[in-house]
């Protein structure tokens, strides 16, 4: 490399728009969250300490009270896709707050001044934080011991595959959100109203059978729940369970009587996904 | 170093902010390779004018052309083609200087064989070559705003926005500011289109819009409009300043307002008036001095009052809305 006096000016043009620079938009939108995240040590380690906390305490302690119950299910076991899918959500409702954040540091401007759509920052934004919050998923489904869930290598992947459909489908919710709020206290306000009850009412943190049937509607009406269901499936295709026991904690999701089957589940969350980040590429346009 | 299209070119621009209008229909064109000035107090509209002009807000009424393209229906091609400095920071402090950078010339597309050397090319420029590595957040104020203009050259525009580009930095790191936008204009060839509420700064310029309550009440070169003032200003202490301005309205016929805390007026030779002063004036004076015109005459001759004293002024309003709303 010569050094470079005033007089020599390395000129770049900027190309066109295309389908190419976009992906390349996409592509840096993504790897800044990475970055972001490896660089945050302290978000790393809490990350990793509070699904530990949730599975080893919340499970242990509800055991306790479970324990006249009888049978062979222990409770740990239960809430783990339950606690899986929590990590989960809070990650990836981080990363969607990171674009308030930017907003309120001025670095959104500099995104939403380029010649790039927003389609390509926004969707780079949600593949970031679905990444970001899965590498999370990951560690705790690397805990599955703890629980009593066998390490099998399929069962695993589902779970990882699962998480990083339902992380995507969050980010790109929080990705909406973060589109028309813009400080970032009242986004967690917000986020964490919408956030509690859909943990509580998607079958998580307690089995869904035998609730009240307007619960039960709550329930189903849940978008959490189908991210849910679904790795719990996977959970408990691989105990050998007494009937008695798997109705009790694993009844599945009925509509009107009929199961959903668990590939339905996932296509629903997967089309919320794609929907809501539509919808947020809409605001994100709408915005200038 | 002017050549053929104009690099910016508006016609009747209006901004309407529900009942407030920022800006009340402006025209004015910036030729290829100049260095224009936007010049007025906090709130005159500058900056509304020119997140118009950079595709970030839309006009409510007339047109602007930026490096030929119509900012409304051609946006993307104005943004390829303009680099911005915001008068508040845009980079992400977690990131080093060189990863800011990188982001910028991934999301403008410049192309991956010249991002290595435009990238050196534009740090050394700035003189943050060495520091590259380092968290954006570990630099001084001076440092992330020459890291902005770097960041702001790395595509390689044809006009760079400079909005308030040396705001709240110390006077050793303002200077340092415009010895990089001079030798960037020397090398670059690009057009810099910059506003400013100091003075000093806008004497750099070649040529001047001095804005005010959202319309350009001047326009011309620094040396123009100095001259157009064609009058000297006289600033006097004395024990009593209202009996001072009342002898001079009645023995010189001269209007004089209490400016910055002096008696201050305007006469053609100000420097033979003086002793007329002293003698006619008829009460004891503590100090004169007399100033060849500024732009802060000129800005004042347009607008009525000092820059400062404006500025004064919307503060304490802001101040008082501000406590009104407590």
């Amino acid at each position: 490399m010569t050094a470079t006096t005033a007089t020599e000016v390395v000129r770049v043009q900027v190309p066109e728009r295309s389908v190419r620079h976009d992906l390349r938009a996409v592509k840096i939108v993504f790897h800044r969250e990475l970055l972001r995240f490896w660089s945050d040590r302290m978000r790393m380690i809490s990350g990793l300490i509070q699904p530990a906390l949730w599975l080893l305490v919340m499970g242990t302690g509800l055991s306790s009270l479970m324990a006249t119950g009888g049978g062979e299910v222990d409770l740990k076991t239960f809430i783990y896709p339950g606690v899986c899918a929590m990590t989960v959500m809070f990650t990836a409702m981080f990363s969607a707050a990171s674009i308030v954040w930017d907003r309120e540091f001025g670095f959104l401007r500099e995104m939403l001044v380029a010649p790039v759509s927003r389609g390509a920052i926004v969707v780079g934004k949600c593949l970031g934080g679905a990444f970001v919050a899965t590498a999370q998923g990951v560690v705790i489904v690397a805990m599955a011991g703890l629980a009593g869930v066998p390490y099998d290598p399929l069962l695993m992947l589902t779970l990882v595959g699962e998480l990083f459909l339902g992380a995507f489908a969050l980010t790109a919710f929080g990705v909406l959100l973060a589109a028309r709020i813009t400080n970032m206290q009242s986004f967690f306000a917000i986020m964490q109203m919408a956030m509690m009850p859909m943990l509580f009412l998607s079958g998580a943190l307690y089995p869904l059978s035998g609730l009240p049937g307007w619960l039960a509607v709550l329930t189903k009406l849940n978008p959490l729940t189908y991210a849910v269901e679904p790795m719990r499936q996977a959970v408990f295709s691989r105990l050998d369970l007494s009937p008695e026991l798997e109705r009790a904690f694993n009844s599945g999701v009925t509509w009107n009587g009929w199961p959903v089957p668990v590939w339905l589940q996932l296509v629903m969350v997967a089309v919320m996904g794609l929907g809501l980040l539509g919808v947020a590429v809409v605001q994100f346009r709408r915005g200038d | 170093m002017t050549t053929g299209e104009p690099a910016v070119a508006v016609a009747g621009l209006v901004k309407r902010f529900g009942d407030v209008t920022a800006v009340q229909g402006i025209d004015f064109t910036v030729a290829s390779g100049e260095i224009f000035g936007f010049l007025g107090p906090n709130g005159a509209g500058k900056s509304t004018t020119i997140s118009m002009l950079c595709t970030l807000l839309r006009p409510t009424a007339g047109t602007a052309q930026v490096a030929g393209h119509d900012v409304l229906r051609e946006r993307d091609d104005v943004r390829r083609n303009i680099g911005l400095v915001f008068q508040d920071p845009t980079l992400d402090g977690y990131l080093s200087g060189e990863q800011n950078l990188r982001f910028h010339a991934e999301l403008y597309g410049v192309p991956r064989a010249a991002v290595a050397d435009r990238m050196r090319q534009v740090l050394e420029m700035v003189g943050l070559w060495e520091r590259r590595r380092d968290k954006v957040q570990t630099y001084s104020g001076g440092m992330k705003r020459r890291l902005e203009i770097a960041r702001g050259l790395l595509h390689s525009p044809r006009v760079l926005f400079l909005d308030e580009p040396t705001v709240g930095l110390d006077p050793q790191t303002r200077a340092s500011i415009w010895d990089y936008i001079r030798q960037l204009q020397a090398a670059e060839q690009i057009t810099i289109f910059m506003t400013t509420h100091y003075m000093e700064e806008a004497e750099f310029c070649d040529r001047i819009a001095i804005m005010d309550s959202g319309r350009i009440v001047a326009l011309d070169t620094p040396e123009a409009l100095k001259a157009s003032v064609g009058k000297d200003r006289v600033q006097l202490h004395t024990d009593d300043a209202e009996a001072a301005i009342a002898a001079l309205k009645e023995r010189f016929d001269l209007d004089a307002a209490v400016r910055e805390g002096a008696v201050t007026f305007a006469v053609p030779g100000g420097e033979e008036f003086v002793p007329r002063l002293f003698a006619e004036l008829g009460m004891p004076i503590r100090s004169v001095s007399v100033a060849r015109p500024s732009l802060d005459d000129v800005f004042m001759s347009y607008t009525g009052t000092t820059i400062r004293d404006a500025e004064g002024s919307s503060r304490d309003w802001m101040r008082m809305a501000a406590r009104g709303r407590a």
